[in-house]
């Protein structure tokens, strides 16, 4: 058959991604089955191609980021983009220029993309409600990261088929999780049953009221599950001393060599990144076969190529 | 030759004289001189005619900048918005830059209240110096200037032995001494409810707890204190529980219920916006319910904005770093009709005893009634008057009003501060 | 609407398109076969299988997405939806003579997409257009190395393809 799109012919509007959370299953497999059409870019002689040729996307990043940062100014230079940088620290107390005054200036030079990453949750959506560029969410505060969401739900497909009836586990920090939320999003609007597990000082407030099953113990999850996401421990967003040693963490929640012997063969494990090496997860589980971390990265690439194309397309359309 | 004022015909209402009879108000140089049938030809006549005849009300918990941010109020314009609101007298909190925590800094705020001549402006001073909550601030001096209490608003006093000797020391002057229950260190950077909203918008929580627990404490503290303690803006159906059983060990403890927590709830900040951001945080339905509750059972002594401007460019930040504040003031009344006498929760008696009687006697000044001989401050009500909130009208220099565009109902006619007639409504 | 070819027909002028690649392309010379999606992609399948049988060696089949070299995709006035699917070339198209498939030659846009799509993945020895349907209205300078049927067609109607991999049915209707 010529039609492999396991998407409905549904009609993308949104010239912006600020979350999983507001998108439907169909608009989520939409996205994913446009990614696929860009992963072949990367592998051809020529890693470029050109619907985004006269275009400018800025990555506005207002928080530390190498690993997304990088994947998105690929993707935009791979759809022939023009990329201006814009890195800047901020603190929620810092008197200087605001959000939305940088977000206009960068407009006043014609911008059409803004990729944007904030401490503050909500950031992405205060902006696009005040700009007329395209606003893509590359991570606000614990809320969500869109794209990140999507490249796990993409790896995880990719490999497995379907989302519908896995068991996933999520693991680490929740309370202060983007990934977390954009994954549980996701994946269960596509049919997965997600496992929050982590501490109870690492869970979010009202975390029962999600769609989601809660553990606190790795142990008993491990079992029963077809993928785990280590999620990369913060030390810089912990606050407080929500367990009482990074020692005593990794007895209770790090994925180990022995913990692994008792998880189904076929078990993915994942991890957004950047890893703490023997900490949430042991050298040889993060290097061994049931490891996708670095298929992660190679997806994520596609799957931001994708978002930056539909956006844009959504903004073409709405002129 | 003595001034002559006569408002005829209206629906007097003067819970504290436990009167609501239609008559008429005669008032003579400044003063009320008769409430009854007043037959004498006057200088001055209002036909109040349908409408309510209530005494001056009163906001203790305003916010008007002075001095410091006087881009997002001044006492002239936030009082100005207050006269038009129906207030004849307002409470200043002290958090201003630099603090009201000395008898020359409260000597200013009246110096330009008195200047502006709209309403009455109350200051309460600072507890602690710089709002510190380490050094108690001169409270006698403060209150010998006219302070009509002490409060670190904006903050809780931390320490509780900090708050216990404030208690104690304020007991020598008679004055009130008011807290904004949050424990800091529960609270860290939250910035709204702790709870499934601030969990899917990816927003730091401030839990019901960090009231209450300060409450509790506070309750346990003017135990071995002599002094008025008034429990300001509470939030939470906890608090409600707190303030019941205080109550009745007859403490002398009052509160206040600020409107947005009587008609808004956490999901107003589903969209981010920030004009919802306000401290304490908007809460639950179950809490909106609970504060609804206690005000018909008559455990909330007063109703107060705490009006809070800001500028349209701060509150234009992400929902992180915007500033918290509601500013409400002009559409005060029509708020507290919409959440309580629409509802039935409250009669008009009922609502002015919290918007005039008893913040009097809060903070202890001879106001909120039509007593013969007190103070002529009346206001006149038309109570039917539906109209739909503009923040482009309001006298207040800030729009941070999430109200705007709501259709509410009681409209100011006529303030009368002292006598003199200082706002009347284009529409007479 | 109206048959202009029937399923009969469709199979005598996809011969006669493979007897003249056959007879134009040297027995040396490697060549592969690559279908413009969607129809392109059923007709190439079918080329490449007859060229394989006829030649008595592989002739490689490959399936071209060119939405992303699309000339309108920019314009507020685009008619569909621009939908991105997978370019599937499993081999290396290197010094090959690529005989680039579609259903319908019209305006000549998506050929121009096409080849520059083609270009992207390495350099041909030579890119051959061959069409099932030719119809008039060229907007570039293109033309058909092998053209099958020549549709007289005014500018308004529409020429639909349908093959039985896809529409369960093959046969060239004008709407």
């Amino acid at each position: 058959m010529a039609l492999k799109r396991k998407s409905k012919e549904i009609k993308w509007h949104r010239k912006h991604l600020l979350g999983l959370r507001e998108l439907s299953a169909e608009e989520i497999t939409y996205i994913l089955d446009t990614a696929e059409g860009f992963e072949q870019i990367s592998t051809r002689a020529v890693k470029k191609a050109p619907p985004l040729r006269g275009k400018v996307v800025v990555n506005l990043f207002f928080e530390d980021s190498t690993r997304t940062r990088n994947s998105f100014s690929l993707a935009a230079n791979r759809l022939s983009a023009d990329i201006i940088e814009f890195t800047k620290k901020t603190s929620s107390v810092s008197k200087g220029e605001s959000l939305l005054d940088t977000a206009r200036n960068l407009e006043a030079l014609g911008i059409d993309i803004v990729v944007v990453r904030h401490n503050a949750g909500g950031a992405p959506k205060f902006l696009s409600r005040n700009i007329n560029a395209c606003v893509v969410n590359a991570g606000d505060g614990f809320c969500e990261h869109p794209t990140q969401g999507l490249l796990d739900t993409y790896t995880i497909r990719k490999i497995k088929g379907t989302l519908e009836g896995l068991k996933i586990a999520i693991v680490g920090d929740i309370a202060h999780s983007r990934v977390a939320r954009s994954d549980m999003w996701a994946m269960t609007k596509l049919g997965a049953e997600i496992i929050f597990v982590g501490p109870p000082t690492l869970m979010p407030p009202q975390v029962r009221q999600l769609p989601v099953k809660v553990s606190y113990s790795l142990d008993e999850v491990i079992e029963k599950v077809d993928v785990i996401n280590m999620l990369r421990i913060q030390f810089e967003r912990l606050g407080g001393n929500p367990f009482p040693s990074i020692r005593e963490y990794s007895h209770y929640f790090g994925l180990t060599v022995e913990r692994m012997k008792r998880a189904k063969p076929d078990i993915l494990v994942m991890h957004p990144g950047p890893i703490n090496r023997g900490l949430e997860i042991e050298s040889e589980v993060a290097d061994g076969r049931n490891s996708v971390i670095l298929e992660q990265v190679t997806n994520g690439l596609a799957v931001r190529m994708a978002v930056l194309f539909l956006v844009n397309q959504a903004a073409a359309q709405q002129k | 030759m003595s001034s002559e004022l006569l408002i005829k015909n209206g629906r007097v209402i003067d819970p504290a004289n436990g009167i609501d009879k239609k008559c008429d108000v005669l008032i003579v140089d400044e003063k009320i001189a008769e409430v009854g049938k007043v037959d004498k030809p006057v200088q001055t006549v209002i036909d109040a005619a349908g409408k309510l005849v209530v005494p001056g009300l009163i906001d203790i918990h305003v916010h008007f900048r002075e001095p410091g941010d006087e881009e997002e109020e001044t006492i002239a314009s936030g009082s100005a918005a207050a006269l038009a609101a129906g207030f004849t007298s307002v409470v200043c909190m002290p958090n201003t830059n630099p603090v009201i925590e000395n008898e020359t800094d409260v000597e200013y705020i009246h110096r330009k209240g008195r200047q502006t001549r709209k309403t009455h402006v109350y200051t309460m001073g600072a507890i602690t110096k710089g709002l510190q909550g380490v050094e108690l601030a001169e409270m006698g001096f403060m209150a010998e200037a006219g302070a009509v209490g002490f409060t670190d608003d904006g903050r809780g006093v931390q320490d509780a032995a900090v708050m216990l000797r404030a208690l104690k020391y304020a007991a020598m002057f008679d004055v009130v001494v008011a807290q904004h229950c949050q424990a800091e260190n529960f609270t860290g950077n939250g910035v709204m409810n702790s709870g499934y909203y601030s969990t899917i918008l990816g927003l730091p929580g401030i839990d019901p707890l960090a009231e209450e627990m300060i409450l509790w404490r506070d309750i346990q503290l003017i135990k071995k204190a002599e002094v008025r303690y008034h429990v300001q803006h509470i939030s939470t159906a906890g608090s409600v529980e707190l303030i019941r059983a205080a109550k009745k060990d007859s403490l002398p403890i009052t509160c206040e219920v600020a409107p947005h927590h009587l008609l808004l709830t956490e999901q107003c900040c589903a969209e981010y916006d920030t004009n919802y951001k306000v401290n304490p945080p908007l809460r639950t339905e179950k809490d909106v319910e609970a504060l609804k509750q206690a005000i018909a059972e008559g455990l909330i002594d007063a109703l107060a904005t705490d009006h809070a401007p800001h500028l349209q460019s701060e509150k234009e930040l992400e929902f992180l770093t915007a500033p918290f504040g509601i500013a409400s003031l002009e559409c005060a009344l029509g708020l507290y009709v919409k959440a309580l006498i629409e509802p039935g929760i409250l009669d008009w008696p009922g609502l002015i005893r919290l918007m005039a009687e008893k913040p009097a006697k809060i903070i202890g000044v001879d106001k909120g009634t039509l007593g013969r001989g007190k103070q002529a401050d009346v206001t006149i009500i038309d109570p039917n008057a539906e109209y739909e909130i503009d923040v482009n009208t309001f006298r207040s220099k800030s729009r941070n009003c999430p109200y705007h565009g709501w259709k509410v109902k009681g409209k100011v006619e006529t303030t009368i501060v002292g006598g003199e007639i200082r706002f009347e409504s284009k529409s007479r | 609407m109206k048959v202009i070819l029937d399923s009969g027909q469709i199979e005598q002028v996809l011969n006669e398109l493979r007897d003249r690649i056959l007879s134009e392309t040297p027995v040396e010379q490697d060549i592969a076969v690559i279908g413009i999606r969607s129809r392109g992609e059923v007709l190439a399948q079918r080329l490449s299988g007859q060229l394989s049988q006829k030649l008595g060696k592989d002739v490689p089949c490959g399936t071209l997405d060119i939405t992303l070299y699309r000339d309108d995709l920019n314009s507020p006035h685009v008619t569909t939806q621009p939908l991105v699917r997978t370019t599937e070339i499993g081999f290396d198209v290197d010094d090959k003579i690529i005989i680039l498939v579609d259903d319908v030659l019209y305006t000549g846009r998506s050929a121009r997409a096409a080849m520059d799509a083609l270009i992207d993945l390495g350099r041909p020895k030579a890119i051959r257009l061959a069409v099932l349907v030719e119809r008039a209205g060229r907007e570039f300078p293109i033309q058909a190395d092998y053209a099958g049927y020549k549709a007289d067609t005014s500018p308004g109607t529409l020429v639909q393809v349908n093959l039985v991999e896809s529409d369960g049915k093959d046969e060239v209707v004008i709407e």
